[in-house]
Formats: C-alpha cells, sequence, structure tokens
C-alpha cells in the first residue's frame, strides 16, 4: 500500500513538471482564469443596461415630452425620436429593442378622461430585455403621467408602495453571478482538457505504454493523473477567486471559501475523470476535439449558470443532475452569495462525490481496455 | 548497379557555406559541396548529423538561413525559380510513409500526388497503373496506405515522387526500418526506373553502409560538416580500410574515433543452459480477424542474446508486448523465470527491463529525474537509489550529462539513457525492441559491448530486435518472423550454413521468399517490362508551364483528398452533423428565457383580506407558485438561504387599515438576488402585478372618479407574439453551432498536417498557399452548410418556429458565415502547432464570443466594455441578426445588406491573415 502511495506521488509529480515545461499550457491557464473571466465578466450588462428604445411622438404636447425625458442611461440609451415610418425598420433591423408610440391628441384626450393607449412595441426575440424592459416602461409611464396629471410627485399619491430588496445581491449586479460562472467553466474546460488531451497525447508519444511494463498499475497513473491536474486547476481557481473575482471585480464573498474549495476539489475530481473517459473514447485528436464541443456546450448552457434550473423542462433537469457543474453551480450560489454552511450544502457535497465516484469508475474501467 | 565515376555534367546541386540552426544547436556548419548530376549518390552518418536537414533544404522544403544553395541551375532562394523547379525535383522525406495519408488507398495516395502535378485524368490513370505495375502494388491498390507493410509504404512513397517523371530524386534513409528482402527490393525498383529515365539524378542518405557501398557517389557527414566526397572506391582508399564501416570511422575526428572499441563478445559457457529465462508456447495474437502472431514457440536460457529479425509489421513488436504483459495472448502461453505471465504481478515485472521502439521517456524530466523517476517506481530503497544512479551512469558514460534535457542529446546518447533507465532497477531479462534504429556505427558498438558485458558478466538474458545484418550476427542465437510467423530458429552460423549462403542477409532473403512463395526473382521487378522512355519525355515536356497562376486542379485536389478522409472517418463526420442537430435540441430546449415557476410565500403580520386579495393576485399570474407562508424572519432566512425560495412578501401590521384610510403603506418584496437574471425578472413581474392591483383597488375604493387622467399600454410583442423561448433561441442557436464545429474541424485538419508531417507535401509540390486553404477549406464549408441545413430543418419541423422571411437570404447569410468561420479555423491554425494546443485555442475564441457576446442571451448593444467591441466585430453577432430576421421578421435579401457587408469584410480579412501566416516552407 506505501508502495502504491509512493508510486502514485512520484508519477504525480512527473505530470506536474511537464507542464511547468509547457509555457503555452501555462499561458492559457493563466489566461483562462484571469484574463478570460475579468473580460467576460464585466461585458455582462447591469440588470437592465442601454436597452435600445425609440419614441414616435405624434402628440407633441407637454406630456408627450415630459415622457421622452423619462428614458436616459444607464437603463435605457438616450431614446431616439423618429417617425413612425421608420419604426418599422429599425425594429426589423435590430436597432431598437423597444419603439413607444406616442398617439395624436394623447394629452387631450388623457384630460378628458378617454382613456387613450399608447402602444409599446416589443422586439420578443431579445427576451432577456423583453420582460424586464417591458415592465420598467410600463412603471415609468405610469409614474410621469400621474405625476403630469397631479402637478407634482408625491409619494402620497399611491397608497401602496413596493419595496423591492434583493437579498445577497442588493443591486442584482450581474458581474457577481456572471464571474463565478465564468470561474466554474474555466474549471470545467481545464480539468477535461489538461487531463484528457494529455493522455491523447501520452498514447502518442508511446510513453502510456512505456508506464505499464513497469510495476505501476492503471488505477496509479489514472490516479496521479487526477491528483496532479486538479491540483493544477483547484490553485489557480482559488487565486482566480482571490485576486481577480473579489480583487479586480470587487465581488463580495460571503461564505466560507474553504467549504467552497472542498466543492471545487469535488467537482475537479469528476470533472478530470470524465477528461480521462472521454479521452479513453475518441480515437484520435480531432474526435476528442468534437467530442469536446458536444459535452462542454450543454454543461455551460445548461448547468443553471446561464439560465435559471427551474425553467427548464422537467426532462432536462433531470437528465442535468448526473452533470457535476449543475450541483457546483448550485453549491457556488448557496455558499458564495447566500453564505450557507455545511447544514444546507450537504446533498450538493454528496451528489458530486457520488457523481466523482461513477465517472472514475467508467474512466478506469475504459482506461484498461484502451490499453489493451 | 553502374560504379565507376560520375559523369563530366554541370553538378545537379551546389552548395555554398550553408549553415543552419534550430535554435542553439547548429545542424549545418558552412557546408560547400557538389552533388554530381546523373548518377546515383549518397549520404552518410549518423542520425543527427544533419543530413535530413541538408535533404529538405534541398528540395526547398527548408527555408535557407545562410550560404547559397543552386539545384537544376537555379538559386533555391529564389520563390520564383522554386516554383520552376519545384515539379523537377522528388522528395520522399524520412519516416515509413510519413508523407502519405494512411486513411487513403494506395490509388488515391498517387492520384493526390499526380492532380498536385497537374496531370489530367488520362495521364494519371496511364502513369498510375504503370507505376504500380512495376512497384507490384497493383494488386493492393484498394488497400489503404496504412494497412501496407513498411517496404509497401515505401514502395507506394517512391510512386507519388515518380509521378511527375522528376529530374532529381531526393530520398531520406527510404530502407530504414524495412526489412532485408523489401530493402532489396526497393533498390531493383530504383535501378530499373533509373535505367528508363536516363540522366535522372538520385540522392539517398541511408544508415546501412552495405548499401551506400553499392552507390556511385558518397558524402560522408557528422556534426553538421562534411568529412569526405568521392566514390567508394576513392573512400575506402583513402582511408586504407575494406568495409565503410571502418572507413567511417576512421573518417571521423580523433576524439570521438577513440571512443571506438572492437566489440568482443566471449563465447557463452554451455552448462548454463539448465535455467530457462523465457519460455512461449504456441503464442497467438489475434486482433479482429487479422492475425499478427501466429502459433510462436521457443526458449531462450538465461543469459543468452537472443535476435529477432523481421520487417516492419511482421509481428515482432506484438510478441514483445506479449512477453512483458502489455499485451494478453489469444492463445498459447509465456513463461518467465518459470512463471506464468500475469500482467497483475508486479513482482516479475521487477525482474524484466523492457525498452520500446521509440524513445519513450519523458522529455519533460532531465536525465538524472527519468533514472530517479523509474528506480522509485520500480520500489527501489530510497537509500540505495543515489548510489545504483551513480553505477549506473558510470557504466553508460552519463556522467556529464545528468541535468540536461534529453531532447538536446544526440540519438546515441539517448538510446543510452534509455538502455540505463531499463537497467535501474537490476532486471535479470532485457527486453529490447530495435534499440539501435538509427543510432551512428560508433555508438553502435559502444552499446553492443555493454550488452555483451551484460549478457556474458551478470548473466542478463537480452532479447532484442534488429534490422542490422551484423548486429543479428552476435547474437547467440536468432529468429526470423515473417508475417507472424517464426520462419527459422537457430545459431547465425547455422543458418547461413543451412542455406548455403555466402552472408546472413542472403540466407534471410531466401527464406523470406520461399515464405512469400517467390522464385529468386520478385515478379514485381521487371525492368524489361518497363515502357519505353519516350512516354516519360515526351509528357515530360507538356508539364512545362502549368504551374504558374492559380490552378483548380491542385485546388480540387486537396478538396477531394480531405473530402476522402472525412469520409473515410465517419465517427468525426457524424459528430458534426449529428452531434450539431442533438446540441441545437438540447439547447434550444433547454434554455428556456420565459422565467415561470417562481416560488414564494407570504410573511403576513397583518392577516386580513386586502393583503390575502393581493397574495391571492400574485398566486395567481402564471409565473408564481405560492408555498407555504413564512412565521418570522429565521425562517425566512432558513428557507431563502437553501435556494427554496426565490422571493417573500411581507405585509406589515395594519396594512388594510391604513391603505382604507388613504395612509402611506410599504409592502416588502424579499428577492434572491444570488441569480441576478432570475432577480431582475421577478422585481419586473411584481411591479407590473402591482400597478394592476392599484388599478383595481382605487376602482374599488374611490369608484370610476378614479379612473379619469388613465390611460392604457397596449403591450405589442413584435416578431414572437407568444413570447416563446424556442421563437427567441433556436434561431440564435443556429449561428453558435456553425461557428464552433466547422472552425474546430478545420483547426485540426491543419494543424494534424503539421503534428503529423503531411505537410510537407505542401511544402514541396507546386501548390500554392491560396490553393492549399481554399482546397482544405471547401469541404468543410461544404459539410457545415449540410450542417446549416439539418438545423434549420430542425429548427422548423422539430421546434415548429415560425418562419417568415426568405429561404434564401438565410441560406446565402449561411453560406457567408460559414466561409467566415472556416476561415476562423485558418487563422487560429496558422499560430498552432500542436493538436493539444489548437483545441484549447479554438474553444477559447469560439465558445465564449459566440455564447456570451453574440446577442444570444443579451443584445449586443447592451454589452460593456470589450465584451462590446468583442460583439461587434464578431462574426456571430451578424449572422445572428440575419437568423432572427429571416426567421421571426419576415426579411428578405434588401433588409440584411449590413449584416451581409460585415459577412463579406470578414471573409477577405481572415482568408488574406490565414494565407499571410501560412508558411510555404518549414522554418
Amino acid at each position: 500500500m506505501t508502495m502504491r502511495l509512493a508510486n502514485i506521488i512520484q508519477l504525480g509529480i512527473k505530470e506536474l513538471r511537464g507542464l511547468s515545461r509547457d509555457s503555452m499550457m501555462l499561458f492559457l491557464i493563466v489566461y483562462a482564469f484571469s484574463v478570460s473571466i475579468y473580460t467576460a465578466s464585466r461585458a455582462l450588462p447591469e440588470t437592465l443596461n442601454h436597452a435600445a428604445i425609440a419614441i414616435v411622438d405624434e402628440d407633441q404636447s407637454p406630456v408627450s415630452s415630459r415622457v421622452v425625458t423619462a428614458f436616459y442611461p444607464p437603463y435605457f440609451s438616450a431614446p431616439r425620436l423618429i417617425s413612425q415610418s421608420e419604426m418599422d425598420r429599425r425594429m426589423d433591423a435590430g436597432a431598437d429593442t423597444f419603439a413607444l408610440d406616442i398617439p395624436p391628441d394623447f394629452q387631450r384626450d388623457l384630460l378628458a378622461g378617454r382613456s387613450p393607449t399608447i402602444q409599446l412595441n416589443i422586439d420578443a426575440t431579445r427576451m432577456t430585455q423583453a420582460f424586464t424592459g417591458g415592465g420598467y416602461i410600463q412603471a415609468i409611464l405610469l409614474g410621469e403621467i400621474s405625476e403630469f396629471l397631479n402637478r407634482y410627485r408625491s409619494a402620497s399619491n399611491v397608497p401602496v408602495e413596493l419595496a423591492l430588496r434583493a437579498r445577497y445581491n442588493p443591486e442584482l449586479s450581474k458581474i457577481w453571478f456572471g464571474a463565478i460562472t465564468n470561474v466554474i467553466m474555466s474549471i470545467t474546460m481545464l480539468s477535461i482538457i489538461l487531463t484528457g488531451a494529455a493522455l491523447i497525447r501520452e498514447r502518442e508519444h508511446g510513453t502510456i505504454e512505456h508506464l505499464l511494463v513497469m510495476p505501476v498499475t492503471p488505477f496509479e497513473i489514472l490516479v496521479s493523473k487526477i491528483w496532479s491536474m486538479g491540483l493544477v486547476v483547484l490553485i489557480a481557481s482559488s487565486l482566480s477567486l482571490i485576486f481577480v473575482v473579489q480583487g479586480l471585480l470587487s465581488v463580495p464573498i460571503n461564505g466560507s471559501m474553504p467549504l467552497f474549495l472542498v466543492g471545487a476539489a469535488l467537482d475537479i475530481f469528476a470533472m478530470t475523470a470524465l477528461g480521462i473517459f472521454l479521452a479513453t473514447r475518441a480515437g484520435s485528436m480531432p474526435q476528442f476535439g468534437m467530442l469536446l464541443i458536444l459535452v462542454l456546450i450543454p454543461l455551460q448552457v445548461l448547468s443553471g449558470g446561464v439560465t435559471p434550473r427551474e425553467s427548464m423542462p422537467p426532462i432536462i433537469q433531470g437528465i442535468m443532475l448526473a452533470a457535476p457543474n449543475t450541483h457546483f453551480i448550485m453549491l457556488a450560489q448557496s455558499i458564495l452569495f447566500r453564505g450557507s454552511g455545511l447544514d444546507v450544502v450537504w446533498p450538493q457535497l454528496i451528489a458530486l462525490l457520488a457523481i466523482g465516484a461513477i465517472l472514475f469508475w467508467l474512466s478506469i474501467r475504459s482506461f484498461r481496455k484502451f490499453l489493451a | 548497379m553502374t560504379s565507376g565515376p560520375p559523369n563530366a555534367l554541370p553538378p545537379v546541386a551546389r552548395l555554398e557555406r550553408v549553415s543552419l540552426a534550430y535554435g542553439k544547436t547548429l545542424a549545418l556548419d558552412g557546408v560547400t559541396l557538389d552533388i554530381p548530376s546523373g548518377c546515383m549518390a549518397g549520404l552518410i552518418g549518423p542520425d543527427g548529423v544533419g543530413k535530413s536537414t541538408l535533404l529538405s533544404l534541398l528540395a526547398g522544403a527548408r527555408k535557407i538561413q545562410r550560404g547559397h544553395i543552386s539545384v537544376l541551375g537555379g538559386d533555391m532562394a529564389d520563390a520564383h525559380h522554386r516554383r520552376q523547379t519545384c515539379p523537377q525535383i522528388a522528395y520522399m522525406p524520412q519516416g515509413l510513409g510519413k508523407n502519405l495519408y494512411p486513411t487513403l488507398s494506395v490509388f488515391e495516395n498517387v492520384d493526390f500526388f499526380g492532380r498536385l502535378f497537374g496531370l489530367d485524368s488520362v495521364e494519371r490513370t496511364e502513369r498510375i497503373s504503370e507505376l504500380l505495375d512495376r512497384t507490384g502494388l497493383a494488386p493492393f491498390s484498394d488497400r489503404p496506405a496504412g494497412k501496407l507493410s513498411g517496404g509497401m509504404k515505401q514502395k507506394l512513397g517512391l510512386c507519388c515522387a515518380l509521378i511527375h517523371d522528376p529530374a532529381f530524386l531526393i530520398l531520406d534513409e527510404p530502407t530504414t526500418g524495412v526489412d532485408p528482402l523489401s530493402r532489396r527490393q526497393f533498390w531493383e525498383l530504383i535501378d530499373s526506373i533509373r535505367r528508363g529515365r536516363s540522366g535522372m539524378s538520385v540522392l539517398v542518405a541511408t544508415a546501412y553502409m552495405e548499401e551506400a557501398e553499392r552507390f556511385d557517389w558518397l558524402i560522408a557527414m557528422d556534426a553538421g560538416k562534411v568529412l569526405a566526397a568521392g566514390t567508394p572506391a576513392d573512400l575506402l582508399a583513402t582511408t586504407g580500410t575494406t568495409n565503410l564501416d571502418a572507413a567511417f570511422i576512421s573518417l571521423l575526428p580523433e576524439e570521438e574515433r577513440k571512443n571506438h572499441v572492437e566489440v568482443v563478445i566471449p563465447p557463452r559457457h554451455l552448462g548454463e543452459h539448465d535455467t530457462v529465462a523465457i519460455e512461449a508456447n504456441h503464442l497467438t495474437m489475434r486482433f479482429g480477424s487479422f492475425t499478427a502472431v501466429d502459433d510462436v514457440s521457443f526458449r531462450i536460457a538465461r543469459g543468452e542474446i537472443f535476435g529477432f529479425l523481421g520487417s516492419n509489421g511482421c509481428g515482432k513488436t506484438t510478441t514483445m508486448k506479449m512477453l512483458t504483459g502489455l499485451l494478453p495472448a489469444s492463445a498459447g502461453d509465456v513463461k518467465l523465470f518459470g512463471h506464468p505471465v500475469d500482467p497483475n504481478d508486479m513482482a516479475v515485472r521487477r525482474r524484466v527491463g523492457y525498452m520500446s521502439q521509440a524513445f519513450s521517456l519523458y522529455s519533460e524530466l532531465t536525465v538524472v529525474q527519468n533514472l530517479d523517476l523509474h528506480a522509485r517506481l520500480f520500489g527501489m530503497e530510497s537509500e540505495s537509489i543515489a548510489p545504483r544512479i551513480a553505477e549506473v551512469a558510470q557504466r553508460f558514460s552519463l556522467t556529464d550529462v545528468m541535468d540536461a534535457l534529453p531532447d538536446g542529446l544526440p540519438l546515441g546518447i539517448r538510446q543510452r539513457l534509455s538502455l540505463a533507465v531499463a537497467m535501474i532497477h537490476s532486471p535479470e531479462l532485457l527486453i529490447l525492441d530495435e534499440p539501435t534504429s538509427g543510432v551512428d556505427p560508433v555508438a553502435r558498438d559502444q552499446f553492443w559491448q555493454i550488452l555483451a558485458d551484460l549478457s556474458r558478466n551478470d548473466n542478463v538474458t537480452i532479447f532484442i530486435s534488429t534490422h542490422f545484418m551484423n548486429e543479428a550476427e552476435r547474437c547467440d542465437r536468432i529468429s526470423l518472423m515473417h508475417a507472424g510467423r517464426v520462419l527459422v530458429s537457430d545459431t547465425p552460423g547455422s543458418i547461413i550454413e543451412r542455406r548455403k549462403a555466402g552472408t546472413l542477409e542472403d540466407a534471410f532473403i531466401s527464406y523470406l521468399q520461399e515464405a512469400i512463395g517467390e522464385p529468386n526473382k520478385t515478379a514485381a521487378v521487371e525492368p524489361e517490362k518497363a515502357q519505353p522512355e519516350t512516354s516519360f519525355e515526351a509528357s515530360s515536356k507538356s508539364l512545362v508551364g502549368r504551374y504558374e497562376g492559380f490552378s483548380f486542379r491542385r485546388m480540387f485536389a486537396y478538396t477531394q483528398r480531405e473530402s476522402l478522409e472525412l469520409s473515410r472517418d465517419p465517427i468525426r463526420a457524424t459528430l458534426a452533423t449529428i452531434g450539431s442537430v442533438l446540441l441545437m435540441f438540447v439547447i434550444g430546449y433547454g434554455i428556456n428565457l420565459d422565467v415561470d415557476n417562481l416560488t414564494f410565500a407570504v410573511l403576513d403580520r397583518d392577516d386580513t383580506t386586502v393583503s390575502r386579495d393581493y397574495a391571492h393576485d400574485i398566486a395567481g399570474s402564471r409565473y408564481f407558485t405560492e408555498k407555504p407562508p413564512v412565521t418570522d424572519y429565521r425562517d425566512l432566512d432558513r428557507h431563502m438561504g437553501n435556494g427554496e425560495l426565490s422571493m417573500v412578501l411581507e405585509f406589515p401590521p395594519g396594512f388594510a387599515r391604513d391603505v382604507a384610510r388613504g395612509r402611506a403603506v410599504e409592502i416588502g418584496a424579499w428577492i434572491d438576488g444570488a441569480m441576478p437574471m432570475r432577480g431582475d425578472t421577478i422585481s419586473s413581474y411584481l411591479q407590473q402585478i402591482h400597478v394592476e392591483w392599484l388599478t383595481k383597488k382605487a376602482r374599488e375604493l374611490y369608484g370610476d372618479a378614479a379612473t379619469k387622467g388613465t390611460f392604457q399600454v397596449a403591450l405589442r410583442y413584435r416578431y414572437n407574439p407568444d413570447v416563446k423561448s424556442l421563437v427567441a433561441m433556436a434561431p440564435a442557436v443556429i449561428p453558435l453551432l456553425l461557428m464552433m464545429i466547422p472552425a474546430m474541424l478545420t483547426v485540426l485538419s491543419i494543424v494534424r498536417e503539421k503534428e503529423l508531417g503531411s505537410i510537407i507535401n505542401f511544402y514541396v509540390t507546386p501548390v500554392t498557399r491560396w490553393e492549399f486553404l481554399l482546397g482544405k477549406q471547401i469541404p468543410y464549408v461544404l459539410l457545415a452548410m449540410l450542417n446549416f441545413f439539418l438545423l434549420a430543418a430542425f429548427a422548423m419541423f422539430v421546434f415548429r418556429v415560425p418562419f417568415t422571411g426568405s429561404f434564401l437570404a438565410l441560406t446565402f447569410g449561411a453560406f457567408l458565415y460559414v466561409i467566415v468561420s472556416t476561415g476562423m479555423g485558418l487563422v487560429v491554425s496558422s499560430f498552432m502547432t500542436s493538436q493539444i494546443a489548437a483545441i484549447f485555442g479554438t474553444m477559447l475564441v469560439t465558445l465564449i464570443p459566440s455564447i456570451q457576446y453574440s446577442g444570444l442571451i443579451d443584445p449586443v448593444s447592451s454589452l460593456q466594455g470589450a465584451g462590446a467591441y468583442i460583439g461587434n466585430i464578431y462574426p456571430a453577432s451578424y449572422f445572428v441578426t440575419i437568423s432572427r430576421g429571416t426567421f421571426s421578421k419576415a426579411l428578405g435579401f434588401g433588409d440584411l445588406t449590413d449584416a451581409y457587408l460585415a459577412l463579406v469584410i470578414a471573409i477577405p480579412v481572415l482568408l488574406g491573415l490565414g494565407a499571410a501566416f501560412l508558411r510555404k516552407q518549414a522554418v
């Protein structure tokens, strides 16, 4: 047993030494955990950001000009005043997400109690903005027009106020969440590529075979690859969380970092095992490249990092429970934002461990076949 | 073979002070040399002395760094001259079948080269059938090149080189790793071709001195310098030696020569035969229907040196792997030291040392780190490791290079290191697979002296495979293998005697011919049947002038080859097409932007009909699902903390009373902000419901008077009236998939050629950069278009996304777009040399931008910072506009001119970058 452990340590150190000489790979790792995360997180719009709006003002009255001045950055881009004939063309070209049409004689009808209608056109192919923006615009219209009617703005005018308070992330800043999602994406990508592609390369260079004539078992080879490459990803992701996410992006972390890192370690364990499994299944590098796309896109898009899980069809929700990412994202949300402890996240930890164990078992089985 | 002094023609190639360095390593050092034309010239010397570099410079495959080279009367540094002369030069690089395409058949390989040289189909068919007849490959013309034996691969390589009837043939170690019979046939073939085409110059690099003895002219090289040049007779005469091996050694500088010692192997002491080291009984290995090793049996005594000979692919390596337990035998058994081989028996492995054919130590570890790692893996006691390493280093003369990396060391030293590693744990049995391939004579002799000492002094059993006859003669016993069977097994002396042959080589060839069932003369080589040379001459003239400008034939040669390779690798094509549809299904179905099923609960401190009415309105909307109420803040914390509740409504005490009295009152809504997009949606839904509730309440409280001054907002959800997520997503997923998959396929198709070496065909044939790039791009554009139609059909018929615009406009956009995405692949490929970096790099430049910066989820106009900049120039953004426009907005050609324009501009930019960064010569 001590022999086994010694072999695993020796082989792992060999992997680390090898990686330390591959400057291109080191560069890509640093890039994936710093520049890539920073840019991608900063690009994400804050709630409703610069939503493109155009206004057709057919009324040209005091109330309509009040409405026009009510839309301003950062929620909306400064509204463009356009004619009705331009409206369709601009929306077709995707220039505007919203187009507000204030009809002729709007003010007269409003004061006369004829309940006139403002038309709000929404480009519903841009769904993320369609709902949120639609709600905002209605609220703004209501506020401005009531104020106009009452000649002053007063809270007492509306007897009931709705006080919205977002917990854990009071400004609903997307950077917070985006940064964590991007760290998780880099973890996934690197864990799979570092172990998987490296295994294919070792086979191409014949070094795997060389190992097998020595008193080393496939189990030891596998474990050594997983611990060494996993350690690299774990260190890179911790540094990235501390310096890029907490430091540069100033995302406040509410919960316990050590607990999160335990979760990360389990996720990395599962992902590296998955990388080895894919490598043993792919006949060549191009096939591995295709497999990688097939696996990475669903992992990225459906694990709950991009859109909420509860809105996905139940069958997809079910299937994605088999992906380690899904549990890891739940765990990251709970620990990092809601400040939850072990009492809350233990089911995710157990799920990660179980998925990791199954993937490891599959990969060792398929690795033995791959060698034969 | 004709011998005698070269004729008086001007030299075919002339080198003046040519130097070339790889980084800090000098490969060629001021070489000045004339290579006589019209004869067979040989380049001899150990590996790593610059032979291959010299040949690739002459072929125009590598860029000249310093000095002047002229070939066929023109300057090789001049690109125009290279274009003119390349078609006159044929180059066969080192390595078995290195410039062949393993999945293509024999015929298709030759045909590809014929197209590259601009032959039309009549000429091609004629010449290919002639060449295949003469090389004896005609019966195998449908067999994939990857499944040929080593000798056949080299013959095929020769066919490919001769397809355009060159004036100057350059062969880089064409017979290394080929069995003696195939080797002999190869040279007979070259002779017959030279007879049929008088005046052809041939330059060959070889490691076999026996072969070199038959050439007209020899150049001996060492350490990047020419030692001597002249006829073989001249070389023997100047050195006063009787064979070329000895002549070469005496030409070496003093300090290298003094390392050389004659190998002395004392006879074995009989009586030690009683212990058997290896015993194999009826060993058989089958791979599917192919039998690699067929009923092989032998017994090898302890301390014996046992040689194993045979061509590549005859089953030697497979047998060795079965001996080591790397491969379980299909039938039969092996015993090592009396114990059956068991892959799980670690104890037996410790008694065996194995050295595989290719150098397989870790190039990222230094010499001492390699030795240390292996010592530890073999479980040596840590205190005994350091002395053992010192001892082994001493014995194998590695003391001076302990801290060097293996890649920087000459091959001879690397092979010694491999042997040292195999020996580190003092095994009783050594299994060595071609340990001396490519090693120079001096180093080979040193190596054999070590083997002899191990066998005779330490009683180590040695099982060794080799292609060198003089090494075979040093073994105690040898076996000759062919096609999986052992033909003969005996001492070298008695094998020669049994066949009544003059040399061991002749004896082996006679055994091989018997096994193949051929008489003395191979039917394959019949120079008498050679076509009259006029046919070659005539067509050769017509070739002139074919190499100017852009040639569609050459471009389509690459297109056709790439398509064939793609069709031979169905997994890749299937993953690309079916896989993309699968991905579209999963993503389109899975991403739901229409957020619903949001969980909420009430913390009601008022508990009146008014508060319950408010909560009821919320529960009644389709977005929210009500959960049991929470009792206090701790309860709220717990349920929100574990994500069970997305929102909690808090009504203050006296809520109903205050509403009735018109006093300002506040409802609190706690929203889970851990996922900001969901938080946003919740707050927007809540605001809408709140406004509706207020209007309803106002009407109840104040009657119709309250409606005075109100207005309506008519919401028109355009393009997607039901606000269905699928309608928004499906058209945007098509650009994502058509970016990633074609780019990945294109990148790997080029980087793979670089990594595996067939890129050399691009360097030395008349094909231009544009022909190469466009030719390789076309099949992937077509595959991507097929992908596009599948995806569009899937969106329309399975997802039932209404299609309202012009399908032609969408198709046209898709066509431009896939040219762009494959073009991006071309650009990425020009920076990458390894496939692993290519995969990672392609992922980084396609996956993240097309998901995050292209309007798939957030509109490009709302992005910030660098992301906004990327989004505005990233091609996927424009195809998202085209795809959504034609699917949902009923747009046609006229409405999309801006997006088309952006894509049209991107095409020449990307292709131009790809062509600018691609090099037509190795650096």
